[in-house]
């Protein structure tokens, strides 16, 4: 491919990054909460009800006809959401669609992306797929790290994703939304069917901003479709399949939390953190992750809450089985609902009407009117890597490869008490490092580091480390962790990248705060 | 050629490697390095298998690492384990020994959990000492399987010299037998605290391994002393075990193994274990007339913590100081079954504190309540108290905080 030189400058967290970005000009990241945007969101542009069908009936045969009849056409921008994650059957199919079309240089923007996507290298080795924007998974992430991929990956966060529809950085051409029910006029839930997924939150944007929007369902039910998550007025065309999914692998059967004794560890001592500095309290705001260790930390907070007589007044989900058990059993308030992940979470939705669909839309994006994650008190999340200013990695692993997406984690690092409880090392790779590979987060909104060999308190937190002084808390520096991982596992070597620039990963503003260069593979 | 394989490969394997070398002629030493890990330490782990190569003496081989991020003592020992296959050697590839790893235990230490570690398996033995249980056991024995047994002695030795197991004990199970005391050879020069003595039937087996460690001891100059835990798990042994514990003074602690016990007496090992009632209350009366810690069998069941919990209260009431655990999950329920609960502090505390009032009076028979209080009953309740003072339950001046 030719290589055109692109300017570029070193921004605020003092990383080097590019002026241009798949051609357009990006803004170098200038510093937390320092670049807020001019002038008016980004428009679809004018429908009118005549030109819809009077009856209401939108169903038409397939989704290729859908999709030409949305007028697909080259360069198109097309968005999926992932509701469905690794069970999902449709956002291949698109592309499938598309090749056989001859169409060439679209743009995948999903909200995020899993292993079941990854037939999708094989559109984009032959053209019909310029670029993904949006996250990686496993061999996709791969493939990309490799310089593979015609353009230039874009990364954003949930929220991320939602800012950039507003302001008109990325114009969806058409949205191909699957939905586990909806009707024929194009309403829409996750519930109900053979597919459901409890929610289909992240969908929003892409109804309200896309120029064309497609339904495809496996459950068309009699209007209304209710309650309805995305509105029939937003939908040019419904498309009924036998499947959209794999239910199997839409929502596990059930979540589970870690056996692992130094995870369990991990999450013990998080708990005792949380219940020793105050931050614990009765009415607090919680929100965590579905993982193994996430999920422990909530079994032993559920415990606290239990034993002192408290309740959160509510949760932000990522909503498992062991959440809803908190809300059934008087310890949560509330569960505000951005996905389900298992099929008691989905029952849940369903049933329990102090549990409801929340979209990222309300509570991650930067133009919304106030978040919600600022409003949360403890938030849990992970990382592949902290350095020793509390930076965080969440998108490559320390060999330099591209790996995972950012999720929701950028918009969840403006809650008050940002906990992060990781493994010291992970098979002899130390998490706790001199310089992050990828920066997706600045360390001044990273509060607490927590390891089964110690905590590490952010300086900037002085009132933390005041409150948990003296508690017995096994109370370290951040440094003294990443040298104690060191001693035990070798000082690692640096992965060393080409100067290519294969991905972009962009800050909950929209401003670039770091970017990921192509992996130099050595001569075998 | 003839190649030697060490170490541990598959697609479930974490923290270790498989190595396998052929010695060659010529063509100096060719590694093929698969790792987990490649770009980050892949030269690293390249110069330290040439370093170990030249140790002994190899200029010419084909090595093949299979490296699923082994820590750099694992791969020390795989690969000596497999150069030992190929060829006699007397020397050893050490890794430094942690200072921090010298230090000495006492023999009247709380022994309530021991962890027992498969001996071939360094994933499990990397945080082994964050759970806080009073001992690590190393395992040489039954959790190795007998063409691992090789390998397993250099991959303890490294361990020991290598992991931090934080102020734990520092065990070790040998083998039975002659095995056993080659076990020593290679285990007693790293700072062994504790030698456990597997299917132990007499004296003489404990004085065989004692005779073998104090030779080794003094051949070394060691200055430390290693404490023994014979293991009776035959009807044999337990009708010797009185004086078993009496072999050396280095018996600090008489375990009991019920699997093997119950098979030697070919019956069932139940949860009630009323098969082992006998066996298990001769142990601890001859434990503790030898005025040594009477320790009870591990619970087989790794997640039936409430059984377990159950089973840790019977022990404790039969008179069993500790427990072997066989996984951290087990360690707390353990530690806190043996200690003394807040009611047994509470009203031991009352008991010495009438006693002395009454001391203090001149009487002789005190009162507590309705109940009378004579002086075994304030010697328990002192051995209760001094044993909570020891686990940081109470303070050592308890009395003024009243």
């Amino acid at each position: 491919m030719k290589d055109i030189k692109v300017k570029s400058t070193v921004n605020a967290a003092g990383r080097k990054v590019p002026l241009r970005i798949n051609g357009e000009k990006v803004l170098p990241f200038m510093g937390v909460g320092k670049h807020l945007p001019e002038g008016r969101k980004y428009s679809p542009p004018i429908p009118s009800c005549i030109d819809y069908p009077p009856d209401g009936n939108k169903v038409v045969a397939s989704l290729g006809e859908a999709l030409s009849r949305c007028g697909l056409r080259d360069g198109m921008t097309i968005s999926t959401h992932h509701h469905l994650r690794d069970g999902d059957l449709i956002a291949n199919r698109v592309f499938e669609i598309a090749s056989e079309m001859g169409v060439k240089d679209l743009v995948w923007f999903p909200s995020a992306s899993f292993p079941c996507n990854e037939p999708l290298i094989k559109y984009l080795e032959d053209g019909t797929i310029n670029r993904i924007e949006g996250s990686m998974n496993g061999p996709l992430g791969r493939f990309v790290s490799e310089g593979k991929m015609k353009g230039t990956a874009v990364l954003r966060s949930h929220g991320g994703r939602v800012q950039a529809i507003q302001d008109g950085e990325v114009k969806i051409d058409i949205a191909v939304l699957v939905a586990p029910s909806a009707d024929s006029f194009g309403n829409a839930k996750g519930t109900g069917g053979k597919s459901a997924c409890g929610v289909i939150g992240y969908a929003k944007p892409d109804t309200m901003y896309a120029t064309r929007v497609i339904i495809v369902t496996d459950n068309l039910v009699d209007i209304p479709c209710y309650p309805m998550e995305i509105e029939g007025n937003y939908v040019d065309f419904v498309v009924v399949v036998d499947k959209i999914g794999i239910p199997e692998k839409i929502v596990s059967g059930t979540t589970e939390i870690t056996k692992s004794p130094d995870r369990l560890l991990i999450a013990e001592l998080t708990a005792s953190f949380l219940e020793l500095s105050g931050i614990l309290s009765d009415g607090v705001r919680i929100q965590a992750g579905a993982g193994g260790t996430s999920l422990a930390i909530g079994v032993f907070v559920h415990e606290i809450l239990k034993k002192k007589g408290w309740s959160s007044a509510f949760g932000f989900g990522g909503s498992t089985r062991y959440m809803v058990k908190m809300l059934e059993e008087g310890q949560m308030g509330y569960i505000l609902d951005a996905q389900a992940f298992d099929l008691e979470a989905v029952k849940s939705v369903e049933d329990n009407p102090r549990h409801f669909p929340y979209p990222v839309f309300n509570a991650y994006n930067f133009h919304s009117k106030g978040n919600l994650t600022s409003m949360m008190d403890i938030m849990i999340l992970g990382a592949t890597e902290v350095d020793l200013n509390f930076n965080g990695n969440v998108v490559t692993h320390s060999d330099g490869y591209l790996l995972h997406g950012i999720g929701g984690w950028q918009n969840c690092l403006h809650a008050r008490n940002v906990i992060l409880p990781l493994p010291l090392f992970r098979d002899r790779i130390p998490v706790i490092v001199d310089s992050v590979t990828t920066l997706c987060g600045p360390g001044e909104l990273i509060d607490v580091v927590i390891t089964e060999r110690g905590i590490a308190i952010n300086p900037l937190r002085k009132d933390l480390i005041r409150r948990v002084k003296g508690s017995g808390l096994p109370l370290t520096t951040i440094r003294d962790l990443k040298d104690e991982a060191e001693s035990i596992c070798g000082k690692p070597a640096k992965p060393e990248f080409e100067d290519r620039v294969v991905a972009a990963i962009k800050w909950v503003d929209g401003t670039v705060i770091d970017v990921v260069r192509q992996i130099k593979t050595k001569n075998k | 050629m003839k190649k030697a394989f060490a170490g541990n490969t598959g697609p479930r394997v974490r923290s270790d490697c498989g190595v396998t070398l052929g010695i060659t002629q010529k063509g100096g030493i060719n590694i093929d390095l698969k790792s987990k890990v490649g770009a980050l330490y892949g030269d690293s782990v390249s110069e330290l298998c040439h370093e170990v190569l030249a140790y002994f003496g190899i200029r010419n081989a084909d090595l093949v690492v299979e490296d699923s991020g082994a820590l750099p003592f694992v791969i020390m020992a795989r690969l000596e384990a497999a150069i030992k296959k190929l060829i006699e050697s007397d020397k050893e590839f050490l890794p430094p020994m942690l200072p921090k790893n010298l230090y000495a235990t006492e023999p009247g230490r709380t022994r309530f959990s021991r962890l027992y570690l498969p001996g071939n398996n360094p994933a499990l033995m990397i945080n082994a000492g964050l759970h806080s249980a009073d001992g690590i056991i190393l395992d040489l024995e039954d959790s190795v399987a007998p063409e691992k047994k090789n390998e397993a002695r250099f991959l303890v030795r490294n361990a020991l010299r290598q992991i931090d197991f934080r102020g734990a004990e520092r065990m070790v199970r040998i083998n039975q037998g002659k095995a056993g005391l080659d076990d020593l050879r290679c285990v007693i020069p790293n700072n062994v605290n504790l030698v456990l003595i597997p299917k132990c039937e007499s004296p003489d087996h404990v004085k065989e391994v004692d005779y073998e460690i104090n030779k080794i001891r003094k051949e070394l100059r060691l200055k430390t002393r290693t404490f023994l835990i014979p293991v009776v798990e035959s009807a044999l042994g337990v009708e010797n075990a009185f004086s078993i514990a009496g072999a050396s003074e280095n018996v600090v602690a008489m375990a009991i193994g019920l699997e093997d016990f119950t098979a030697d007496l070919g019956v069932q090992r139940t949860i009630e274990g009323n098969e082992s009632f006998y066996a298990r209350t001769r142990i601890v009366n001859a434990a503790k007339a030898a005025r040594i810690q009477p320790i009870d069998s591990v619970f087989s069941d790794i997640t039936d913590i409430a059984g377990l919990t159950q089973n840790v209260l019977r022990s404790k009431a039969l008179g069993f100081e500790g427990m072997g655990c066989i996984h951290p999950r087990q360690i707390r329920i353990i530690n806190q079954g043996y200690a003394p609960s807040e009611d047994e502090i509470d009203k031991a505390g009352k008991i010495v504190l009438a006693w002395e009032e009454a001391r203090k009076k001149g009487l002789g028979v005190v009162a507590l309540g309705t109940k009378m209080i004579d002086a075994p009953v304030v010697a328990r309740a002192l051995k209760t108290i001094n044993l909570a003072v020891k686990l940081g339950k109470i303070p050592a001046d308890w009395k003024s905080q009243e």
